[in-house]
């Protein structure tokens, strides 16, 4: 994956609140759920948008490439993100 | 019609029956984007359900009849798919087929690429690997009707000159530009797209991230502006995954399909089984008394009829989840039951077929086919028998209005009876987690769980969609009953009537091979409390839960059928088992895989008897080990 210099706490899919968005930067996970997830639209490089939330808190949807993906925060936590607004 | 009667065709039994002429048409395409739906508008009912060999992947073959032709072309369903890397079974299977791997079947001669216009940059991703295979290829192009009216649009004839292949555009649900894909398994070329020379070249590596920035080339080139986000979709998700009304309408969903299939179905279960025994009866009026018309009243009959009487049951409940999966909720459904699901290591999607089997096992084991991770599947599928069905009802209800006392616990609504059938409840239920927990974390343990739920916008269910996937499933489960479930059933009969008395008359129901097995696993089953007439209703009780009321009635010797009260056989039962021998035989009911079309169904859903023989002796040996324990305790209260 890709490399980031970033001054900031690293950030993730789930530090995103609602009506933010992030630059989807890497996905921490073995090959094949990365890959399963960038099929899902999860690509680094493209804009995720958090959606709606399972009561409870997780898990979670995130608008992605036109669609809206969920995943359990357990996912979601090891997917890295720049915070753009 | 006549390629719907028979039982789970291999494919090479349809490859030998295409003829040479006949060619091979592949319908592919990611999940949600219509492929079933399109399929349905091209075939209609002239379509039968198969497995692959090897795989519990199932597919469907269909013909479609050329408008004013006399031609049929043979259509294959393939499983959704995101890409063909042979990741999963599915992917397997689809690249297998399309590259001419897969046994039994020819390469298809042509391609159908079904893709959701709304959802582009997505669904073009599939487009790079399957066109380069090289067959010719329609790329459709479906939900058109809902691109335009979320203002999104593409230029078709740019898209098809790009990709190098006709694009048709059309809306499968409304049957609008049908047209196209008509001419395209007619064979005559679409004007304006003849095969060319793709102007994109496909992407030499066919990774995801490759494939991505090929697709967002080609879909800038074609103009292709992405609708609006679905305002409906939106505003419903604010009310249906509200932090409080979600799981309000969550909860009130699932009691409406609780009482569904319970209190509606019974009028039309009760017609069903009045059928049958009508049926029956004028049959065996026509028929001269002989061992030939005993098989075949009391055997066949009555034995498939006892497991017919399901079928309004398990066909409602496919009514159901029809309706809440084409409109999209039981995605919602499945996010918000997920957190609870995985506690006993399980997931969301779980939640209905494990619903399901409140009413009875079958439908609930066929519609674990929503969970795509093969071992969340083989897990659920394994748990499933434990929730307590309706079948075993009128077991309880014998047992416990002869056995437990009704003492009032809370007022008039609320006594000992009803806390002892709640008592079974959370039995099957806690039998249940307990199973799950243990599978998913030992031989069915998946290190990290992935749960991946993509929520589809909200549609109308059609009539035309719901209707045949009720034929489909009502097919198949007809299948199971007229093969594995009928020779049972014989073979039940064969040990009940013979061997024969010196009259040629059948024995009486002691003197029996049934009788004598009954006879010979008394020392077995007499540590749960239960002597060999018991015994005789175990074995008999493996055709369906509920046939042991039937049996038992039988060996007390009431005669008179339908005149028999039931007071009569608990009299008879008071006679034969102490309290603390009702209890355990009821949590032998709890616990024991007493069903022979459940063992069917799963092994047709998982591809061999593997399975359903671990199954069935997992819970035979957890049934016997409870129902002594619970024998024990009740005789030392």
């Amino acid at each position: 994956m890709q490399l980031v210099v970033n001054n900031s706490q690293p950030q993730t899919l789930l530090d995103l609140r609602a009506g933010e968005s992030g630059l989807l930067e890497a996905i921490d996970l073995p090959e094949d759920h990365a890959t399963r997830l960038m099929e899902m639209g999860f690509l680094p490089g493209t804009i995720v948008t958090p959606g709606c939330t399972a009561p409870g808190g997780c898990p979670r949807v995130f608008r992605v490439g036109g669609s809206e993906v969920a995943i359990r925060c357990e996912t979601a936590a090891c997917m890295r993100i720049t915070r753009t607004i | 019609m006549s390629d719907c009667h028979s039982a789970d065709e291999s494919p090479i039994a349809i490859a030998n029956a295409l003829g040479p002429k006949q060619s091979l048409v592949a319908i592919v395409g990611p999940p949600n984007a219509g492929k079933t739906t399109l399929f349905n508008r091209l075939t209609g009912l002239r379509q039968k359900v198969a497995n692959f060999p090897g795989v519990t992947v199932e597919h469907h073959l269909g013909q479609a009849k050329l408008p004013g032709e006399d031609r049929e072309i043979t259509l294959v369903d393939l499983p959704g798919v995101y890409s063909l890397s042979p990741r999963s079974d599915d992917e397997r299977v689809t690249r297998d087929v399309l590259t001419g791997k897969m046994a039994g079947l020819p390469r298809p001669n042509s391609v159908l690429l079904i893709l959701d216009s709304t959802n582009l940059s997505r669904h073009l991703l599939l487009a790079a690997p399957v066109l380069s295979l090289g067959l010719p290829t329609l790329v459709i192009l479906n939900m058109v009707d809902d691109l335009r009216k979320r203002h999104g649009d593409l230029d078709a004839a740019i898209l098809a000159s790009e990709l190098g292949a006709p694009v048709a555009m059309i809306s499968a649900a409304k049957g609008e530009g049908l047209e196209k894909v008509w001419q395209f398994l007619a064979g005559t070329t679409i004007v304006g797209a003849p095969r060319q020379v793709r102007r994109v070249e496909l992407p030499v590596l066919q990774d995801v991230p490759s494939c991505h920035k090929w697709a967002g080339i080609v879909g800038q080139r074609a103009d292709y502006r992405a609708p609006a986000p679905p305002l409906w979709t939106r505003r419903l998700d604010s009310v249906f995954l509200h932090p409080i009304g979600g799981p309000l309408v969550f909860l009130a969903v699932v009691a409406a399909v609780f009482q569904s299939i319970f209190k509606w179905a019974q009028p039309l279960m009760d017609a069903v089984e009045k059928v049958i025994a009508a049926s029956g009866a004028w049959i065996g009026s026509h028929l001269p008394e002989s061992a030939f018309k005993s098989l075949l009243i009391d055997g066949i009959w009555t034995g498939v009829g006892a497991v017919l009487v399901f079928l309004p049951q398990i066909l409602l409940l496919f009514l159901f989840i029809g309706i809440l999966e084409d409109s999209g909720y039981l995605a919602r459904a499945a996010l918000i039951a997920d957190r609870t699901m995985a506690r006993f290591g399980l997931q969301g999607k779980a939640f209905i077929p494990l619903l399901s089997a409140y009413a009875c096992a079958v439908p609930a084991i066929m519609s674990a086919r929503t969970i795509e991770n093969p071992r969340d599947r083989l897990a659920t599928i394994f748990v499933a028998p434990f929730m307590t069905c309706s079948a075993r009802l009128p077991v309880y209800a014998l047992l416990i209005a002869a056995f437990i006392p009704d003492h009032e616990i809370l007022g008039r609504f609320f006594g000992t009876q009803a806390l002892m059938l709640l008592g079974l409840y959370a039995l099957g239920f806690l039998a249940a987690i307990f199973t799950a927990k243990l599978l998913k974390s030992t031989i069915l343990k998946s290190n990290r769980v992935m749960f991946i739920l993509e929520m589809p916008p909200y549609r109308w269910p059609t009539l035309r969609g719901l209707g045949l996937r009720l034929y489909d499933r009502a097919m198949v489960f007809l299948r199971s009953a007229g093969t594995v479930i009928l020779m049972v059933a014989v073979c039940l009969w064969v040990l009940a009537n013979f061997p024969r008395k010196a009259d040629g008359s059948a024995p009486e129901i002691g003197d029996s091979v049934a009788g004598m097995i009954g006879k010979s696993i008394e020392p077995a089953i007499k540590p749960l409390g239960f002597n060999w007439k018991i015994g005789i209703g175990l074995i008999t009780s493996l055709a369906a839960r509920e046939v042991v009321v039937g049996t038992l009635a039988t060996i007390y010797g009431i005669e008179g059928g339908n005149d028999a009260k039931p007071e009569t056989l608990q009299t008879a039962l008071k006679r034969d088992l102490t309290p603390a021998g009702s209890v355990s035989l009821m949590v032998f009911f709890a616990f024991a895989l007493q069903c022979m079309s459940t063992l069917a169904v799963v092994r047709r859903e998982t591809g061999s008897w593997k399975w359903p023989a671990a199954q069935f002796a997992y819970m035979g040996f957890l049934a016997y080990v409870c129902s002594w324990a619970a024998y024990r305790i009740v005789q030392w209260l």
